[in-house]
């Protein structure tokens, strides 16, 4: 187990530094919300989810889906880790002609569906839930959403409609990290109380620190036991996590960092695995 | 001349396609009376859905289960398959290329009493601008369920587009071919193109014709998207004058897709039968076709008017 949490706290590091390189290269993109994700989709990636990046249309493989597509740079990042593709593609983010496109697209190897325009995700991942039930397949959905997104009214209609058919393989996770674009979602547009608002349109809700991996193992590894209806997991995170000066700050949601800014930050994410391997 | 639903062949052809098909799933958005799905629930209640008054959820779902190789027809009026759920028909439908066929049913003028609110006639323009989906508007019911059988035999998505009313059945036409258009009545005078419900009203419109003298050719084009350009410049270089008839705004749909075509491939003057830039509102189907000077008598004064000139 203690090796296997080591693991993963390697991998979200991993994957923050690869994010915090290809948003750099890239010069445009959405570092916060991309960090903040990140040991949400390493425990996903590298531990919870069925799948085979040799055989990305393998049809038992768990799905994932990234309904909050402006941070696909920490999926592209977990894909590469997993050999989906070479991660000299990463440096090609958001040019011309890359595989690796500005939100996801299905051109990209572990790409199931594209996504970009907020809102759809959970309905895609319900829809992929409702087919795998209907071919007796024991698969799981896996849909991560954004605190803000989740304002989009079609989250809620996925949300009813989920419940109303008990489709229990599929699993939701906000990443709430407590900013959009424009502000701090308390501010802009509260989504509070988000646990009730889930609870009372049917779902099992887990509350979980979105950093802590073993805390997001033990919430996914619940979820799998919920029958009868959906979970989501209320992910407590902090937009930026990792780079102390992109934490909570707002101007990161959408900005990628100079390169200075990228010294800074590459620095700080090796020194948080040196002090960790060292434990 | 016998009068069907579309929508009741509609329902038929679905649980045809299901028996055979395990693939097929059908969704609708508590319209399935209406639609005509409810006969597909009726045979197969585990691979329907309805999803309530919630057609956004439902057209997304729809682009999930088909990432998981089902092929899914999914159903509402065409009022809210197109603008109520249009960015999830852009973003997840057709941008995916998903195996996802939207028929809607209660397009046009013709949904009639419900009023402007119900009477999609924007619908075809909304589609028309989006990358892979293709469109058509069958005239009548048995050609409804050739176009419904070529969207299941065809990957990527569809819009289809019935009406609410019974409709004509127009007798001795050609088959329905996808991509293309035909020629129902040879003429000399003029053209007439057309579809959907204008495509009975274009032969009746003709018959007024053929008494003043005039001779029309009278060209059904089911498929909107992708036009049969090759018919239309043939068309074109035969006929000087051309009136397109559609039950839609004129903006964006048949005219506006034959225009385009025209203006680069032969310039020709192309007119018009639509709704001019305006909402509908209650009234009878047939009230309404006269008031906004869709019906047979309209198109042939038209026809007069252009060959006039």
């Amino acid at each position: 187990m203690e090796k296997k949490i080591k693991l993963l706290k390697s991998k979200s590091n991993s994957i923050r530094k690869l994010i915090i390189e290809m948003l750099s290269e890239a010069k445009s993109g959405h570092p916060g919300g991309s960090l903040s994700a990140a040991e949400i989709i390493a425990c996903l990636y590298f531990e919870i989810m069925r799948h085979d990046s040799k055989n990305p249309d393998w049809s038992q493989r768990d799905r994932f889906h990234l309904s909050k597509g402006h941070c696909c740079p920490a999926l592209y990042a977990a894909l590469a880790l997993c050999g989906y593709f070479p991660l000299e593609e990463l440096m090609k983010l958001r040019k011309l002609g890359s595989l690796l496109q500005g939100h996801p697209d299905k051109r990209t190897p572990g790409i199931e569906v594209a996504s970009g325009s907020l809102g759809q995700g959970l309905s895609v991942a319900l829809g992929m839930a409702l087919a795998c039930r209907i071919d007796k397949n024991d698969s799981r959905v896996y849909c991560l959403m954004g605190d803000g997104e989740i304002q989009e009214g079609n989250i809620w209609e996925a949300a009813m409609a989920a419940a109303h058919y008990k489709v229990d393989n599929l699993c939701g996770i906000v990443d709430y990290n407590r900013f959009q674009i424009d502000g701090r979602t308390e501010e802009i547009m509260s989504i509070e109380p988000l646990v009730n608002k889930w609870e009372s349109f049917g779902w099992h809700v887990i509350q979980s620190d979105g950093h802590n991996v073993e805390e997001l193992l033990e919430a996914f590894a619940k979820t799998k036991t919920v029958k009868s209806k959906p979970s989501v997991i209320i992910a407590h995170t902090v937009k930026g996590k990792g780079v102390s000066f992109m934490e909570h700050v707002v101007d990161f949601h959408g900005r990628a960092p100079s390169d200075k800014e990228k010294e800074v930050a590459l620095k700080e994410l090796q020194d948080i695995e040196d002090d960790e391997s060292t434990l | 001349m016998e009068k069907l639903y579309a929508r009741d062949i509609y329902g038929n052809t679905l649980v045809e396609l299901g028996k055979k098909d395990e693939r097929i799933i059908v969704l609708d958005a508590d319209l399935s009376g209406s639609t005509r799905t409810a006969i597909f629930k009726n045979e197969f209640p585990d691979r329907f859905f309805n999803f309530g008054v919630a057609e956004q959820n439902m057209m997304a779902t729809a682009g999930g289960l088909a990432s998981c190789g089902k092929i899914v027809f999914v159903s509402t009026f065409a009022m809210f398959a197109s603008a109520r759920a249009l960015d999830q028909v852009r973003n997840t439908i057709c941008y995916n290329n998903f195996n996802v066929k939207i028929i809607a049913t209660h397009g046009g003028i013709t949904v009639g009493e419900d009023g402007a609110s119900h009477q999609a006639l924007e619908d075809i323009n909304f589609f028309r601008a989006i990358p892979n989906i293709k469109i058509i508007v069958p005239c009548d019911a048995p050609e409804a369920k050739a176009a419904v059988l070529a969207a299941y035999k065809t990957p990527g998505p569809f819009y289809i587009r019935l009406g609410r009313c019974k409709v004509p059945t127009i007798e001795n036409k050609q088959s329905f071919t996808l991509g293309r258009g035909y020629v129902l009545e040879e003429g000399k005078d003029i053209a007439i193109i057309s579809c959907g419900t204008l495509v009975y009203e274009a032969l009746e419109a003709n018959k007024i014709l053929k008494e003043k003298g005039i001779s029309a050719t009278v060209v059904n084009t089911p498929t909107i998207k992708p036009i049969d350009e090759d018919l239309i410049v043939k068309i074109s270089i035969k006929h000087k004058k051309i009136l397109v008839c559609e039950e839609h705004q004129v903006t964006g749909g048949l005219f506006s897709a034959i225009a385009e075509v025209l203006a680069s491939k032969n310039p020709v003057r192309v007119e018009r039968i639509g709704v001019e830039d305006k909402f509908g509102q209650s009234g009878s189907p047939v009230e309404l076709m006269d008031f906004y000077g869709l019906s047979a008598n309209f198109i042939a004064q038209k026809a007069q008017e252009i060959l006039r000139q």
